[in-house]
């Protein structure tokens, strides 16, 4: 009964003890990404259902242009490294070290944002257009409206990580761990979706 | 065994309210949650079925004369929609669920309380949401399918409203599948082995799979088609160059696996009553857990069988329908097993044992119209006729919705401590089991012989048969009125039932009725044989 | 009886061989014994259900070919299921009360967890018989049409580069489709249209010859619908933006009525049509009836 007591006492004292099981709340979450992926996956199956029954009608096909979406895709691939740094220095304790890193991933995620808005603007269809256009914007801004919550979230994990007062330290590395899983998982899509509409 | 408790906690009931207040509140205790899902589960099952009786008083009669044309395509998407996304679902899996699997896995509450609390919460307000758009310009009007074009040329508001409570309610499936997973895998209690968990543990991880792989699919179709309905965007519309087929397979790829969503959960709680009142253990349970898992694969790969008339390749056709026909193996096996727990048992003959002895039997009748149903050649004849309409009814009524009310006749001991009236629950058994056959029974007659569904307005050569069927849908709103009587009288002055009424094996029993806050006064028991009845284990007792 | 009684009453002279059938054929007997109910009441559950499948018919009248050929796979598909409903409700009612706890007793039933043998046959027996009822009804579906390829045998594809979609094809490549009276319907909320390409006149109702093959080119103008004749046992979604194809042949004069089977809005209901199947020489007097002369513009 004494691991009992002892368990019950930790509770009294310390209200967040619920939070310290990282293992739950990551498997959680990986449980979310999973269903999250499913909803791509459910976009993606129509779009190749829709190019290998609904042809376009010939003056309605349109080469994408590539460079900005491989300058997108290395963005998003050296943030991903980025982030990975910021965990390992938080994991040293170097929280400054650390902040830095994920403000860096940070605004590559912002260069990112601009580099899609930058191609929106200058491609020559619209949403409604067709149903390569709808499809298109549909997977594009949704993808980006991963990005553009990852981005936020990046930059309130970098907030709470600074030196004094933080509460995101070697410590309680959930919130950076979350988010560090959470934007690899955008950064795949973004890979297989570069695949699957930019190059096939 | 080692001492050790599960320090998952909830942590501050002292903060929460007391009494049967703490039902309105945002509590994050598993079996306060659990309770809310019930009750307000069976509020919109009220609604729908309100809605369920006036479709029936409509088709009592061959012309469309009870109400608009327009109101009625309003009450019967309505009917359905509430009747899938806010009573079946949210019950046999929120409320059982969250009552039962923290006990079953010995923890003290659900690997995630607020996300589980979270979760409820989403459902009352889109279910009124749903409820109040009827008032406001009209509910949707296109089926609780929603097939476009239909769906985009109906009223907007309507339909909007309608994909955004299903959205949510979606998102709050989603929330209690992770938990679900979350809590049977990484919650057991130590030393506890996955396959010492009783069934309804592999039931609902079954179901929370299917939940997390398929929900998000229809969650991004529906975001598709609202962009279809307010952008004008041409995803699901032909005349922008749109395919409509392509939602019916991003549809039928969420809402075939959703009949298994709302049908596994009561599977897995006909496993736990059936041994309990028949004394025996659970007949085959390691072909009972293999067959779970066979039927959350084969479902996710059926559910083209939706759309044999719609266009699909003939390749298509012959997969669905091996596939889909395959899956009565492993729903053929759980109910011999059933069976088998029965044969040889001391049966304590009660409403619990009678509703679950009904649903095997409704639901045998159902499979077998599924079976004949997955067939193309078959299905092109009775495809989006009453056929259809009885046979799922044979599945979610005559199978989920009677283990609901077993479940509750077997579980309200546990959650208030009294005894439900026997004498009452029998005669709303008796009263539900004619009724529900009285109802749909005849309808496969009518969908073979040529009545199409969802419609207001019959040829007048159906009506005899039609009246039988409304006949028998009286008495199934009659059959609430013992029940409901029941629960209020016994809630008051019911008899106690003492801890364990049933003399049962499985853990949420070994503690007090109703249990205390945190499960366990101290460290939760090591259940190793949930269903060890008629060995040395149930003789302690 | 025995061996002893056995060779007594059927003399000597045995050979080995039939010694050995001797045995059996005791062997058989005190198997049946024991379980002599247990075949009795099984063979009780297929005579009734047969009876039933073969006596009770809960189809509408056969009037085109495929409707015999569907019934065909009705009624197997009823006797199979018929067998296993009424199996199961003897099984769980006798259960039930057999099994029933008496006011007198206590305790638990047998601590049966299981049996290997028993689980193997409820898993072989079942998918025994899906498999086999899957193939034979792909063979049902394939005599009626289903399987043939809708684009490369008919004749009025190489006018139109509209891509057909979907149905039921009856014509096969040997078989001269230029016979076939081809029909183009066109379905609205919330009605039919029948247009007949070589009399250049629309109806709203379909007549057809008996026995002659009918081909339908069927397109939408809104919503989805579905085309669906109760005795025919034909059904066919017509989906808008997807030309389909339905192909049937009446057998039986008479009137049917059309139905459409998909929602399609608040008169889903009251959208009817009639087909009217009549000798040739009928719907010859129709035709020319309502045929329009070629109007020279």
């Amino acid at each position: 009964m004494t691991t009992l007591n002892s368990s019950k006492e930790i509770q009294k004292n310390n209200p967040e003890v619920n939070e310290k099981h990282e293992d739950f709340r990551i498997f959680g979450l990986i449980t979310f990404l999973i269903a999250d992926g499913m909803t791509f996956a459910g976009f993606f199956a129509a779009y190749l259902t829709y190019k290998a029954v609904n042809p376009l009608p010939d003056n309605a096909i349109y080469q994408l242009e590539l460079p900005i979406p491989t300058l997108n895709t290395i963005l998003l691939l050296v943030s991903s490294a980025t982030f990975h740094k910021a965990g390992k220095a938080l994991l040293k304790d170097k929280n400054s070290d650390s902040q830095k890193w994920l403000i860096f991933t940070a605004f590559l995620g912002i260069i990112f944002l601009i580099c899609q808005l930058f191609e929106y603007f200058h491609l020559p269809f619209g949403l409604t257009d067709n149903l390569f256009a709808s499809t298109f914007y549909a997977l594009t801004g949704f993808h980006g409206l991963h990005v553009t919550l990852g981005t936020l979230m990046i930059l309130i994990i970098a907030w709470q990580s600074r030196v004094n007062g933080g509460i995101v330290t070697s410590q309680n590395m959930f919130p950076l761990e979350a988010v560090e899983l959470y934007w690899h998982f955008v950064d795949g899509i973004w890979v297989i979706l570069f695949i699957i509409l930019y190059l096939l | 065994m080692t001492i050790s408790i599960d320090p998952q906690k909830t942590n501050n009931e002292s903060l929460q309210p007391k009494g049967w207040l703490r039902y309105f509140s945002f509590s994050l205790d598993h079996k306060v949650i659990g309770i809310q899902y019930l009750v307000c589960g069976f509020l919109f099952y009220l609604i729908g079925g309100t809605l369920a009786s006036a479709i029936r008083i409509e088709l009592a009669s061959p012309m469309s004369d009870f109400m608009p044309r327009d109101i009625y395509n309003q009450v019967l998407t309505l009917h359905g929609t509430i009747m899938i996304f806010l009573w079946i679902v949210p019950v046999v899996n929120g409320a059982f669920g969250n009552y039962l699997i923290p006990f079953y896995v010995g923890a003290r509450d659900m690997a995630f309380p607020r996300l589980n609390a979270v979760a409820f919460w989403l459902i009352p307000p889109s279910g009124l949401m749903l409820v109040a758009s009827y008032f406001v310009e009209g509910a949707a009007q296109a089926g609780w399918t929603a097939y476009p074009p239909l769906s985009i040329t109906t009223p907007q508001s309507g339909q909007i409203i309608w994909i955004i409570s299903v959205l949510l309610l979606g998102g709050s499936s989603i929330f209690g599948g992770i938990n679900f997973i979350a809590t049977i895998i990484k919650l057991r209690r130590p030393g506890l082995k996955l396959m010492q968990l009783p069934m309804y543990c592999w039931a609902m991880l079954g179901t929370s799979l299917l939940v997390v792989l398929s929900t998000p699919v229809l969650a991004g179709t529906l975001i598709l088609l609202s962009f279809d309905i307010v952008a004008n965007t041409g995803f699901f519309n032909p005349v922008l160059g749109g395919n409509v087929v392509v939602y019916q397979h991003l549809f039928w790829f969420y809402s075939h696996p959703a009949v298994y969503i709302m049908v596994l959960p009561a599977f897995g709680l006909v496993s736990e009553i059936l041994p309990v009142h028949a004394r025996k253990p659970l007949f085959g349970y390691t072909t009972m857990v293999f067959s779970i898992m066979g039927i959350v694969v084969l479902g996710l790969v059926v559910w083209a069988h939706h759309m044999f008339t719609s266009g699909t390749p003939p390749w298509m056709r012959l997969f669905f329908t091996i596939a889909t026909a395959f899956i009565a193996v492993p729903t053929g096996i759980k109910f011999f097993n059933w069976v088998a727990t029965l044969w040889g048992g001391k049966i304590s003959i009660n409403s619990a044992i009678l509703f679950s002895c009904g649903f095997i039997i409704n639901f045998v009748f159902g499979g077998i119209t599924g079976v004949a149903l997955a067939q193309v050649p078959f299905d092109i004849h009775v495809h989006d006729t009453y056929f259809v309409v009885a046979h799922f009814h044979y599945i979610v009524y005559g199978g989920t919705v009677f283990i609901i009310f077993s479940s509750i006749y077997h579980w309200f001991p546990k959650a208030t401590g009294k005894m439900l009236d026997e004498k009452l629950g029998i005669l709303h058994f008796i009263i539900t089991f004619i009724g529900f056959n009285l109802c749909f029974a005849p309808q496969h007659w009518l969908g073979l012989n040529g009545m199409p569904r969802r419609v207001a307005e019959y040829d007048p050569q159906f009506q005899f048969v039609n009246q039988i069927s409304s006949l028998g849908a009286l008495l199934m709103a009659i059959s609430t009125i013992p029940f409901l009587i029941n629960i209020f009288l016994s809630a008051r002055s019911g008899k106690d039932s003492g801890d364990n009424p049933w003399n049962a094996l499985t853990p949420e029993w070994l503690t007090s009725s109703p249990p205390p806050v945190e499960n366990w006064e101290g460290e939760a028991p090591l259940v190793e044989e949930p269903y060890g009845y008629g060995k040395e284990l149930s003789e302690q007792k | 009886m025995n061996l002893n009684d056995f060779l007594l009453t059927n003399g000597a002279g045995f050979e080995k061989l039939n010694i050995l059938k001797i045995y059996i054929q005791i062997f058989r007997h005190q198997l049946l014994n024991k379980n002599i109910y247990l075949i009795l009441i099984i063979s009780l559950v297929f005579a009734i259900s047969f009876w039933i499948g073969f006596n009770v018919n809960l189809l509408p009248a056969e009037a085109s070919i495929n409707a015999p050929i569907y019934d065909e796979l009705f009624k197997i598909l009823f006797i199979i299921g018929l067998i296993i409903f009424i199996g199961m409700t003897i099984a769980v009612i006798y259960s039930l009360f057999k099994f029933r706890r008496r006011n007198d007793q206590i305790g638990d039933g047998i601590a049966l967890e299981g049996n290997l043998s028993l689980e193997i046959i409820w898993t072989i027996i079942p998918s025994i018989i899906v498999l086999l009822i899957g193939l034979y009804s792909y063979n049902i579906y394939d005599r009626m049409g289903g399987m043939k390829e809708l684009n490369h045998n008919h004749e009025m594809m190489s006018s139109n580069t509209e891509k057909i979609w979907a149905g039921i094809s009856q014509t096969s490549d040997n078989e001269i489709s230029k016979n076939n009276l081809s029909i183009e319907v066109t379905a609205m909320q919330f009605a039919f249209l029948f247009n007949y390409p070589k009399g250049n006149f629309i109806s709203g109702e379909l007549h057809v010859p008996v026995d002659q093959k009918v081909s339908m080119q069927m397109e939408s103008k809104d919503v989805i619908h579905a085309f669906w004749v109760p005795e025919f046992r034909i059904k066919q979604d017509i989906i808008p933006g997807q030309p389909t194809i339905l192909n049937f042949t009446p057998t039986k004069v008479g009137k049917y009525p059309i139905i459409c089977a998909e929602l399609c809005g608040p008169y889903h209901g009251g959208m009817r049509a009639s087909i009217i199947v009549e000798e040739e020489s009928d719907y010859n007097d129709w035709f020319n009836k309502n045929k329009k002369t070629e109007v020279n513009l």
